[in-house]
């Protein structure tokens, strides 16, 4: 949800600010259609009771595996479930795990990647924690931690946001290397500056652009492993509809009755590409020498 | 350029030793008793402590991490708690299809990428490098599930033109080893894919602006040398950079690719291993995908010296 708040903000503003949408949309067409996607499946999540009133674990075993109806609209699963119903409401899952990963793994990144940037002393042995887990595959890095846990939402947010913090800091890092020679932050130590201030006012606004596009991945990310750890049976419990574990429920019945994993599966397709092309729009336009040579 | 190769083997080990701690102390801190495991409903509390023992499950965290290092540094990767059957030769049963299902990913994935990037950049702001940008973001997005389940719906349910799932080795023969891997490849391969065809795009549109592919286009070289032999070849080595970095996401996807298509590698041995919390298994599994993370990336490294001859180590 905090993916879309910038973009959407800004497409607010300048409709009413600038008066100028249309020069916008024109100038940033996936940034347009990144942030009017996200905010279509943002408000199917929030509105999700009220666009799919029924209760999404209700079982009615006399109509099982029906086909898309005027009644049932994405048909129904093996237990007679309503896959409408479900796929509105797991847009919640995904949406809630994508932006606390985001949010999440970002905090801890900057202030990894801030400290480790600036204090030699720490820098060798943070990277090379950063390094050995960055040399774990995601899903299997998540899978392992799951494997600890009991499942639980916010177990899932604690495995997924592991594996993508090391990337976090090694962009903030890499920023702070490159500014921290530079000679306006040599003047701040002459003077005396104090390390904390010199973290927050010289270091951190520098990374602020960078962070932005790789929340975005990040959460596209995070929505990405969620869906994949419960498609594997190690994610969110199923007792609550997420489009991976709905997927992984309808493999079986695949053959006979494929909408059980085709909506969900698109709901979770168009999420990650609003997400990412939100990201790419926004990398797009926070770094325009990427941007003129397009 | 063996100093920095010895230097390149030598930065290697503390990223293993860090994979090696976390993976140990992932059966360390796993939640129940492998001694109680072992010696089954009927033992009594004496037995398991006795088994403790014998495990050496009393020691201190360092010395069975020391201990838990020894084994492996001798090709020791435990034994699985249910099938009872050493972690190593567990995964060397199955290495095979895994090989082969990331064989055929990586070539589909590579020979179709690079040429798409180099179109793309050469066509930099037509609808060609829209259409081909637009495809990959596509490819970028469609997890290797949802991909995969459209895939056998459309060529094998509706058309009935490949295996809907299983796997032949290649000595049976070459045309059912194909016919088995082209759908889990063309899933598994569209992420990768996406992610090389943009960064060609990337690094040859940034050397096509150089002034030495303005000299080879004005003595009259045809485009497809310039692009191939100019800017290609100097747009190389960010480009297998990504291919390395890429690596992660295929060992992550053929998990679950081959737990969608059936095949017996693995992926399916790490899927089996969670559902049963057989952490010996889940450890080798890590271990062994990590080593080969680092193993490629340090070839990758290598590699620059024959891309890019002005890298000189």
């Amino acid at each position: 949800m905090t993916d879309a708040t910038p973009a959407a903000t800004e497409v607010d503003e300048h409709g009413s600010e600038s008066v100028d949408l249309a020069g916008f949309v024109r100038r940033n067409p996936t940034v347009t259609l990144g942030s009017i996607l996200l905010l279509a499946i943002l408000l199917v999540a929030v509105f999700a009771p009220l666009l799919a009133s029924g209760d999404p674990q209700a079982l009615n075993p006399i109509q099982r595996l029906r086909p898309p109806s005027a009644e049932h609209w994405f048909g129904t699963d093996m237990y007679g479930r309503d896959v409408f119903t479900r796929t509105i409401h797991g847009s919640r899952i995904s949406l809630v795990v994508g932006s606390l990963v985001a949010l999440i793994s970002v905090g801890f990144g900057l202030v990894i990647g801030l400290v480790a940037g600036y204090l030699r002393v720490v820098d060798g042995i943070v990277m090379r924690v950063m390094d050995g887990l960055m040399a774990i595959p995601d899903i299997l890095l998540a899978i392992a931690l799951m494997a600890l846990f009991r499942a639980s939402v916010t177990n899932v947010v604690i495995a997924v946001t592991v594996p993508q913090v090391p990337r976090v800091v090694r962009l903030v890092r890499a920023v702070v290397l490159t500014i921290r020679e530079r000679p306006y932050i040599e003047a701040a130590q002459s003077i005396g500056t104090r390390f904390r201030r010199i973290l927050t006012k010289h270091l951190l606004p520098n990374t602020i652009a960078p962070l932005i596009v790789q929340a975005t991945y990040t959460g596209a990310a995070a929505v990405l492993t969620e869906a994949g750890l419960s498609f594997l049976g190690a994610g969110t419990p199923p007792n609550i509809p997420s489009w991976g574990n709905m997927m992984a429920e309808g493999r079986t019945y695949f053959q006979v009755a494929v909408w059980i994993l085709l909506f969900p599966g698109m709901f979770l397709a168009i999420t990650v590409l609003a997400v990412n092309l939100l990201g790419d729009g926004l990398r797009d336009a926070l770094d325009p020498r990427l941007r003129r040579r397009l | 350029m063996y100093v920095y190769l010895v230097r390149r083997l030598i930065s290697t080990l503390p990223v293993m030793v860090v994979v090696g701690l976390f993976v140990f102390s992932l059966l360390y801190l796993a939640p129940g008793d492998p001694a109680a495991l072992i010696a089954g409903d009927l033992a009594t509390a004496d037995d398991i402590a006795k088994i403790r023992d014998k495990l050496g499950l009393n020691e201190p965290f360092l010395a069975r991490f020391a201990e838990w290092s020894w084994d492996l540094a001798h090709g020791d990767l435990g034994v699985s708690i249910f099938s009872n059957l050493p972690v190593a030769r567990l995964i060397g049963q199955r290495i095979e299809p895994t090989l082969a299902l990331a064989a055929t990913t990586m070539l589909f994935a590579v020979t179709l990428a690079v040429p798409m990037g180099i179109l793309a950049a050469w066509k930099a702001g037509t609808w060609v490098d829209r259409l081909i940008m637009g495809f990959a973001v596509l490819g970028f997005s469609f997890p290797v599930f949802v991909s995969a389940y459209l895939l056998i719906y459309g060529f094998s349910i509706r058309l009935e033109w490949l295996p809907v799932e299983g796997y032949t080795p290649l000595r049976v023969g070459l045309g059912p080893f194909l016919a088995n891997l082209a759908l889990p490849s063309v899933a598994l391969g569209s992420i990768y894919m996406a992610l090389i065809a943009r960064i060609t795009r990337t690094s040859v549109l940034e050397v096509l602006s150089e002034d030495y592919i303005r000299t080879a286009h004005a003595k009259g070289l045809p485009a497809f040398r310039v692009l191939v032999g100019h800017a290609l070849k100097n747009a190389g080595v960010p480009i297998v950079t990504v291919i390395g970095l890429g690596i992660g996401l295929l060992i992550g996807g053929v998990v679950i690719t081959e737990s969608v298509f059936g095949i017996p590698g693995v992926g399916r041995l790490t899927v089996d291993a969670i559902l049963a919390r057989d952490y010996p298994v889940i450890q080798g599994v890590i271990l062994v995908f990590s080593g080969v993370y680092v193993l490629v990336n340090l070839l990758v490294d290598l590699s620059y010296v024959f891309i890019d001859p002005r890298i000189r180590y």
